[in-house]
C-alpha cells in the first residue's frame, strides 16, 4: 500500500501514464504503433536526445543550465572527421571517441571556469560559449558538410545490434550506438547514486551555502559537472555523425530547447536539487514520441515548433505548481512571500 | 565649495557617480573613431549611417524589453518570437484585407487596424509571459524559452512555414516616413521609447517598485507591492516593445516569415548585460542600455566595412565581447569586494561608511 502511495507522489509515474495513453492513442488512430518497426524507430530518434540530456540533467540538478552543447557536439564532431580524414585514417573507432571526448572536454572546461568559478550566470555564460562554439566552427572554421567518414565510423554507423522486421516486409535497425547511450546512462547512474560527488551534485543543487557549510567543494563539483556534460556531448556528436552517416555544422542545433524540456518534463526542477535519470529518459521519450508520431497521425510537420512549446509551458507548469503546494504545506508562512 | 571645483574634478566626480555610463561612452567614441580613421570614405558616409539608423531600432526596442524583465532578476528569450508573430499577424491582416484597388484611405485604415492588432497581439504574448511567470511560477528562463518556441510555432502554423510577402506598398512607404523631414520614423519611434522608459523607470510607482522587486522580491512583497501586478506589467511592456520592433522589422524586409531576426535575442542580452544592467536583477538604467545599442550597431556596421569577415564571425564576436564583459564586471566586483572587507578589517569605520 506505501508502495502504490509512493508511487502515485512521482512526477515519473504521470509522464509514464501520459506516455501510455499517447501510445494506445496513436495505437488507435494509425495501428502502427505497437510494431517492432517502429519501437526500434524510436529507440533510434531517442539515442542523441538521451545522450545529451544526460549530462544536461546533472547540470541543471546541480542548479545550472546549459545551453551551449548542440554547438560543442557540432565543433567536436566537425574537428574529430576533419583531422581524422586528413590522415586518412583507418583505426579503430575508440580513436574518434576519445579525440571528441578531449574536444567535449576542453569546452566543458571552458563552460565551467564562468560558471563554476567566477560564479556567471549559467544560462548567460552559456549563450555566450554557444555562440563563441558557432563562430569557431562557421567563421573561423568556414565549415560545410563533411559527406565521407572515416571507415570505422562509417562501420560504427551501419553496424546493428538487430534487425527488426515488420511484416510488411518494413526493416528497422537497432544500431550499435545504442549500446553507448547504456554505457553513459549507467556511468551517470552510478556516480549519482554511489558516489561522494553525486550526493553533492543534488546537496549543491538544493543549497548551494548549506553544501558548503556540509564540506562539499562546490567550485569543483561544479566545474566536474561541466566538463562531463562536455565530454558526453563531444562524444554525442561523433555518435550522431556516425548515425547519419556525415558531418552537418548547423542540423543540431534548436536541439537545447527540446532536451532542457524533456527533463523538466521527467520531474527534474530546474533550479537544481531533484530529479532523477529515469525522469529524464522518460522525459525524452515522450518528446521524441510526440514528434515522431504527429507525422504518424497526418499532422503537418509544422506544428512541431507549436506543439513542442507548448508540452514545455504545460509540463514547466505542472511541475512548478507542484513544487509550489509540497512548500505551502511545509512552510506556509515563507511559501506566501517568495514570489 | 563648489566654485572651487575645476574642470577635471567635475569630470572625475561625474565618472565616479555613473561609471558604467562614463566607461560606455568612452567605448563608444573609441569604436567610432577607430572605425572612421580605418576607413573613413565608408564608414563616414551618408548611406552608412543611413543603413544604421534603420537597422537598430529592431534590436534596440527587443532589448529594452529584455533590461525590464532583467530589472526584475528574470529574463525574456522570446523578444524575436513576439516580434515576428506581431510582424505575421499584421502582414497577414494586410494581405487578406486591403483590396485590389483599393483607394489610399481605405488601405490606409487597414493598415492602422493591422498595425493596432500586432500591438495588441505582442503585448498579449507579453502578458502570458508575465502570468507563466507571476502566477504559475515558471522559471522566467524556461517560460520564455518554451514560450519562444510556442510563438515561433503559432507564426509557423499561420504562415505554413514560408513567408508572407506582397505587402500593400503603402506599409513600407508609411513606415519611411521621415518625422520633420529628417528623423526616420524608426528612430523616432525609438528615441520615444527610451525617453518613455526612463521616465517610467525614474518617475513612477511601477519604476521605483521594478527596481525594489528586482532587488528583494520577498522584501517587497512584505512591503506591500504587488509583485504579481509588477512582473506581469513588466513583461507585457516587454512584448509592447517587441512587438513594435517587429512592426519595424516588417517596414525593412517588406516580408514577414517565423524565422527572422534569430540571431538578436543573444545580441539582446549582450546588450543588456552590456549596459550595466545586473542579471540579478534590481540595477541598470536606461541611458547604459541606449549606449549600448548604439556601440553594438557601430560594431555592426563596422564589421560589415571588411568584406573578408564572414557573417558567422559575427556570432563568435557577439559571443566573446558578452563573455569578455562579464568576466570583466566580475574581476571589477572581486576588487570591490576586497576593498570593503580590507576596510573593514582595518577598523576605519569612516571609510567603510564611504564606501
Amino acid at each position: 500500500m506505501n508502495k502504490i502511495k509512493k508511487l502515485t507522489h512521482q512526477t515519473e509515474f504521470y509522464i509514464f501514464l501520459v506516455i501510455i495513453v499517447l501510445a494506445l492513442i496513436i495505437q488507435a488512430r494509425s495501428d502502427q504503433f505497437f510494431t517492432g518497426n517502429n519501437l526500434v524507430d524510436l529507440a533510434n530518434a531517442l539515442i542523441v536526445p538521451a545522450l545529451f540530456s544526460i549530462g544536461t540533467f546533472m547540470i541543471i540538478v546541480s542548479g545550472g543550465i546549459d545551453v551551449s552543447f548542440p554547438a560543442l557536439a557540432a565543433l567536436a564532431s566537425y574537428i574529430v572527421t576533419v583531422v581524422l580524414n586528413g590522415m586518412n585514417y583507418t583505426g579503430p573507432i575508440i580513436v574518434p571517441f576519445i579525440f571528441a571526448g578531449a574536444i567535449g572536454l576542453a569546452c566543458g572546461a571552458f563552460n565551467g571556469l564562468f560558471i563554476a568559478k567566477m560564479r556567471l550566470p549559467a544560462l548567460i555564460a552559456t549563450l555566450g560559449t554557444q555562440s563563441v562554439f558557432r563562430g569557431i566552427l562557421q567563421g573561423a572554421l568556414n565549415a560545410q558538410q563533411i559527406n565521407t567518414l572515416p571507415p570505422s565510423m562509417k562501420e560504427f554507423g551501419q553496424s546493428s545490434l538487430f534487425v527488426s522486421q515488420n511484416a510488411d516486409g518494413v526493416t528497422s535497425m537497432m544500431p550499435t550506438a545504442f549500446l553507448a547511450l547504456v554505457v553513459v546512462v549507467v556511468i551517470a547512474f552510478i556516480i549519482l547514486r554511489y558516489t561522494m560527488l553525486g550526493r553533492g551534485i543534488y546537496a549543491i543543487g538544493g543549497d548551494e551555502s548549506s553544501a558548503n557549510r556540509a564540506g562539499f567543494k562546490v567550485v569543483k563539483t561544479k566545474f566536474f559537472v561541466y566538463c562531463f556534460a562536455g565530454v558526453i556531448a563531444g562524444i554525442t556528436g561523433i555518435i550522431r555523425a556516425c548515425m547519419m552517416n556525415m558531418v552537418h555544422p548547423t542540423n543540431m542545433f534548436g536541439m537545447e530547447m527540446t532536451v532542457i524540456a524533456a527533463i523538466v518534463l521527467g520531474g527534474t526542477s530546474i533550479t537544481g536539487g531533484t530529479g532523477t535519470l529515469t525522469g529524464t529518459i522518460l522525459g525524452i521519450f515522450l518528446l521524441t514520441m510526440v514528434q515522431n508520431s504527429l507525422i504518424m497521425l497526418g499532422v503537418p510537420a509544422y506544428w512541431q515548433d507549436f506543439m513542442t512549446g507548448l508540452l514545455i509551458i504545460i509540463g514547466t507548469a505542472v511541475s512548478s505548481v507542484q513544487i509550489l503546494r509540497s512548500q505551502k504545506q511545509r512552510k506556509p508562512s515563507l511559501s506566501k512571500a517568495g514570489s | 565649495m563648489k566654485n572651487d571645483a575645476t574642470f577635471s574634478m567635475r569630470i572625475k566626480n561625474w565618472y565616479g557617480h555613473d561609471k558604467n555610463f562614463a566607461r560606455l561612452l568612452i567605448i563608444f567614441i573609441l569604436v567610432v573613431v577607430a572605425f572612421s580613421i580605418i576607413n573613413p570614405s565608408k564608414f563616414l558616409s551618408v548611406a552608412n549611417f543611413q543603413s544604421m539608423v534603420y537597422q537598430f531600432p529592431e534590436f534596440g526596442l527587443m532589448s529594452l524589453g529584455v533590461m525590464l524583465t532583467m530589472l526584475l532578476g528574470g529574463i525574456d528569450l522570446s523578444v524575436v518570437g513576439m516580434a515576428n508573430l506581431t510582424a505575421i499577424t499584421a502582414a497577414s491582416t494586410l494581405v487578406a484585407f486591403v483590396p485590389e484597388g483599393a483607394s489610399d484611405g481605405q488601405t490606409m485604415m487597414v493598415i492602422v487596424f493591422a498595425v493596432a492588432l500586432g500591438i495588441i497581439v505582442g503585448s498579449a504574448a507579453g502578458f502570458l509571459n508575465g502570468n507563466l511567470v507571476s502566477r504559475l511560477h515558471i522559471p522566467p528562463i524556461l517560460a520564455t524559452l518554451g514560450s519562444q518556441q510556442l510563438f515561433t510555432g503559432i507564426g509557423l502554423i499561420i504562415t505554413q512555414g514560408s513567408s508572407i510577402s506582397r505587402l500593400p506598398a503603402m506599409y513600407a512607404e508609411t513606415g519611411k516616413t521621415l518625422v520633420a523631414g529628417f528623423i526616420p520614423l524608426a528612430l523616432f519611434i525609438f528615441i520615444g521609447a527610451v525617453i518613455v522608459l526612463s521616465i517610467i523607470l525614474n518617475k513612477t510607482t511601477f519604476g521605483t517598485s521594478l527596481y525594489m522587486m528586482g532587488s528583494n522580491p520577498v522584501a517587497s512583497k512584505f512591503s506591500g507591492l504587488n509583485n504579481t501586478a509588477v512582473t506581469n506589467k513588466a513583461y507585457m511592456l516587454s512584448g509592447t516593445l517587441s512587438a513594435i520592433a517587429g512592426l519595424i522589422m516588417l517596414v525593412n524586409y517588406n516580408s514577414a516569415k517565423p524565422d527572422y531576426g534569430s540571431a538578436y535575442t543573444l545580441q539582446c542580452i549582450l546588450i543588456v548585460v552590456l549596459g550595466g544592467v545586473n542579471p540579478n536583477g534590481g540595477f541598470g538604467k536606461v541611458g547604459g542600455v541606449a549606449l549600448a545599442i548604439l556601440i553594438l550597431q557601430v560594431l555592426s556596421s563596422g564589421l560589415n566595412l571588411f568584406p573578408t569577415i564572414s557573417n558567422f564571425y559575427r556570432q563568435l564576436i557577439w559571443g566573446g565581447v558578452l563573455l569578455a564583459v562579464l568576466t570583466l564586471n566580475y574581476f571589477t566586483e572581486l576588487r570591490e569586494k576586497k576593498r570593503i572587507s580590507t576596510s573593514y578589517k582595518d577598523d576605519k569605520p569612516k571609510e567603510t561608511a564611504k564606501a
